[in-house]
């Protein structure tokens, strides 16, 4: 026996010493090591990726059109790989003038072909994103003569009616923007697939970087485009991993092992902060939480009762306590930082008010509901929070958490009570939350606008409808502002969306990292700006 | 699915045919018929699920059309008959499909994902067993005594704390605090696909290469995630060790042993750990299949890309390809497991042949 405990000691001791890791104090100075979640990302196709981490990737491995400039996103779209436009008098055409010397990652040149070829396979292809082009009435059949290039250093566009400039060009700066390597993908071409087989799983754009490799849930890595046109990217390498547990993240970082760590909890935050070595960014995204009544349901669509549930609501209380740091009191449908902003918030917690409300609607003790909710800590811990006040106010509440497909399958089947959820805009223009919560040209079951958040909660708005379309056509900057401030107040108040919160980034960093841009509400992160 | 907890009562449960071919043909059928059912038990919980794979595809934003197509495309709007024998004429040939989630045929996911798991549960199972068994022995041979308690709680205390709770006090303690192993991945990421991949399974993989450095740095990043799923296969095993040597040590034939002035050593090691390994093979083998399937919460920890992960996010989307797919593996494994017990079984028991 003693033989035996010596023989597993020594073997103990030896495997401790052995496995003792070889640790890097810190990651090279040209290397960016990101713990983030990315197992959402579903393709890497331009026309069809639509998830924040695929938007992510696709930022910096692709360019548009126009573009932001990380380090000043409220200046607005600036050339990109257009270098100046010019719009027609009745302004439906656009004609772009290209930028010249630019190359993809493979080598080619980059030409008005590629940029025609690109924004007409999104069309073509149909994948969920292309209605930010096709809104601009692109479809299969026009798109020869809509998306032109007429040579290798204009592209032509021509849209079915008059828009706003500003909304036709943001939407050019969103992920289908991106401008494919026309040459790469076809010669990736499976039945007439235009590469898209190919392009789901690899990337060939002009970006400051180019995938190296991807593997799914796991990590990826992107090597830095040394030709890039824009700037010459500090990081050479940057490397993302799948981390999805927060005291992981936390724990890398804090050893040095990761640079950024993007998906910590507030406790983790707060250590973080508390770190000498260590720094906390915050970054107001785009991401509005609201809650939704289905106006198929009765008294659910009683305006009285509709006013009684926003009075009904702890808005400060949860940003002060379950949700601190992560969330700020929001009560338009425009994120902060949009064209057209209102930062008024008429609603606070007010039980007496909501009581008197609902007595008057003649609901004082009979309004009972049933939230869906998604399944996850942050939209429980908001829902717990939200059936608490609601209960006080008279209202009884049956919480159904589910998994996020499945509550949205409900969603859009218009067979919820109340839908508690997230929405983030498209692209960077007040016409993509706009169009919808606050447009719906056809209520009925039949026309099935499962796009539309108006129509998913039965909400019949003609008159909204008609003001949506007229601000989007208007030329006129401030005039448009204006137009989606008088909108969102009366959304405010006739609305069945109590909007709530808008989405603060806590990014924990370690504190050589300098100029990481999560892209705030109108874009995605930039890593070609980062320094170490 | 289970192993065959019986096995090592042993008669009859598989007769040895005289034609090795019948005994071939059977075994071949046998793993047919048990993956055909429980191909068809996931797919119809796959089906019956209130979670819609087309969702999963085009996301929240899709317009009705986008959507119907997408449904077209994906043959949901087939019957659910027509469904399930189109993906089984598909795996007959090999086709599991392509995963919704990584866009990837699903058997590549798979030779990415199966092999993380086969190390961790590999590393793991060796931990339990090398510390498992003496543990079971020495708390048997000291029954009642404070080597048995010690034992004891050491295996309860395993038994009861939630495995992703003892994982991030595991790296908070070895990783954070006395730096004695690696943190969460199974590789720095500086080391990754510095080797080439052979067998998916990097500590071999490094060895084939000659690289000791990734070798080396693979060993940190594994030990930890594999004491702690070892504990917890120690934690079954040494019960399981004690109650069989419990029960060895009171037979007649360890007297008889005794008697004829054989050393303690040799009656203890020998003759009664020689009996209690028939039992044992069956309880070591099913704790290394419940450690294949995957160990979701420890995955998730240590960011360890595993095949459990794999199945969870694409039942959690859907992604119904993928799922088909894991179970699938998971079930082979299960049933190649089950065979190889019951061959060692034979090698330990010569009663059984």
């Amino acid at each position: 026996m003693s033989k035996l405990t010596s023989a597993w000691a020594i073997g103990l001791l030896a495997a401790v010493s052995l496995t003792a890791p070889a640790s890097f104090a810190d990651t090279p100075k040209d290397t960016l090591v990101v713990a983030t979640t990315i197992d959402d990302i579903v393709s890497l196709d331009p026309a069809e990726a639509f998830e924040f981490s695929g938007g992510d990737l696709l930022q910096n491995t692709y360019d548009h059109l126009v573009e932001f400039d990380p380090m000043d996103l409220s200046a607005g779209y600036q050339p990109g790989l257009a270098t100046s436009w010019t719009v027609s008098e009745d302004g439906k055409t656009f004609t772009l003038t290209m930028r010249e010397g630019v190359k993809f990652q493979s080598g080619n040149p980059f030409t008005a072909e590629d940029a025609e070829f690109s924004l007409r396979r999104a069309v073509l292809l149909e994948k969920t994103p292309s209605f930010i082009l096709t809104q601009f009435g692109f479809t299969k059949d026009n798109i020869e003569q809509t998306i032109k290039a007429t040579d290798a250093k204009t592209l032509v566009i021509t849209t079915d009616k008059k828009y706003a400039q500003s909304f036709v060009l943001n939407c050019m700066s969103a992920t289908i923007g991106s401008i494919v390597d026309k040459k790469t993908a076809l010669e990736h071409e499976k039945d007439g697939d235009m590469g898209y087989e190919w392009l789901k799983t690899n990337t060939a754009g002009t970006g400051a970087y180019s995938l190296k490799t991807w593997k799914p849930n796991e990590s990826y890595v992107l090597e830095a485009n040394a030709e890039y046109w824009r700037a010459t990217p500090a990081m050479k390498r940057v490397f993302v991993r799948h981390i999805a547990e927060s005291a992981s993240q936390r724990l890398l970082l804090e050893k040095g092992d990761i640079d950024v760590a993007r998906n910590l909890t507030p406790e983790d935050i707060a250590a973080v902060a508390a770190n000498g070595d260590l720094r906390v960014d915050e970054d107001l995204r785009g991401r509005i939480v609201y809650m939704s009544l289905n106006q198929k349901k009765a008294p659910l669509n009683d305006p009285k009762v509709i006013e009684a549930f926003k009075w009904a609501i702890d808005y400060k209380g949860m940003t002060e306590t379950i949700l601190r740091g992560q969330y700020t009191v929001h009560e338009a449908f425009l994120p902060l930082t949009y064209l057209g902003e209102l930062k008024d918030k008429p609603y606070t917690l007010d039980i007496a008010k909501a009581k008197a409300l609902l007595a008057e609607a003649g609901h004082a003790d009979d309004v009972a509901v049933k939230i869906n909710v998604r399944n996850e800590p942050s939209y429980m811990a908001m829902a717990q929070a939200i059936q608490g006040t609601l209960t006080e106010a008279g209202i009884k509440v049956e919480l159904t958490p589910m998994t996020g497909k499945q509550s949205l399958g409900e969603y859009r089947a218009r067979e919820h009570d109340i839908y508690l959820g997230a929405w983030g805009p498209d692209y960077p223009d007040p016409h993509t939350n706009a169009d919808t919560f606050a447009h719906n040209p056809n209520n009925s079951d039949e026309a099935k606008l499962t796009g539309k958040l108006a129509w998913r909660n039965a909400w019949d708005i003609p008159e909204m409808t008609k003001e949506t379309e007229a601000a989007v056509q208007e030329a006129d900057r401030d005039k448009r502002a204006e137009m989606y401030r008088a909108i969102q107040k009366e959304h405010q108040m006739t609305s069945p969306f109590v909007v709530m919160f808008q989405k603060i980034e806590q990014t924990g960093l370690r504190k050589n990292v300098e100029n990481l841009v999560t892209g705030s509400a109108i874009s995605s992160v930039y890593y070609w700006t980062v320094t170490k | 699915m289970s192993l065959t907890g019986s096995r090592f009562s042993g008669r009859g449960a598989w007769l040895p045919s005289r034609t090795g071919l019948l005994k071939g043909g059977r075994v071949v059928a046998t793993l047919a018929a048990t993956l055909l059912g429980l191909l068809l038990i996931t797919f119809l919980i796959g089906r019956v699920m209130p979670i819609d794979p087309v969702l999963a595809v085009v996301g929240e934003r899709a317009t009705n059309e986008v959507y119907e197509a997408t449904r077209k495309a994906m043959g949901l709007d087939q019957p659910l008959i027509i469904q399930f024998f189109t993906y089984i004429r598909e795996v007959v040939t090999g086709n599991f499909g392509t995963s919704l989630l990584t866009s990837r045929p699903v058997i590549q996911d798979i030779a990415r994902v199966f092999p993380a798991t086969l190390e961790l549960a590999t590393v793991a199972t060796m931990i339990g067993v090398a510390l498992g068994i003496p543990a079971g022995v020495l708390a048997a041979v000291h029954q009642g005594r404070w080597p048995d308690h010690f034992v004891r709680l050491i295996g309860l205390f395993g038994y009861s704390m939630p495995i992703f709770w003892l994982g991030l006090v595991g790296l908070l303690v070895f990783y954070g605090k006395l730096d004695w192993v690696a943190g969460p991945g199974r590789l720095d990421v500086f080391f990754e696909d510095v080797v080439p991949q052979v067998t998916g399974v990097i500590l071999i993989d490094s060895l084939l290469a000659g690289d000791l450095e990734v070798f080396t740095n693979a060993l940190s990043h594994i030990i930890l995630p594999a004491s702690v799923l070892g504990y917890y296969s120690l934690a079954y095993i040494s019960r399981m060790t004690r109650s069989f040597m419990l029960e060895q040590l009171a037979q007649e034939y360890i007297t008889t042993a005794r008697v004829k002035g054989l050393s303690e050593t040799r009656v203890i090691w020998g003759h009664a750990l020689g009996n209690v390994m028939v039992p044992l093979i069956t309880v070591i083998a099913l704790s290394y299949a419940n450690l294949l399937e995957g160990s979701v919460l420890t995955e998730i920890v240590f960011a360890w890309p595993g095949i459990g992960f794999y199945i969870t996010n694409a039942l959690l989307s859907a992604d119904m390809n993928a799922v088909l797919g894991g179970t699938v593996m998971v079930g082979i494994v299960f049933i190649g497991l089950n065979l190889l017990s019951d061959l060692l079984y034979r090698v330990f028991d010569p009663r059984a042949g």
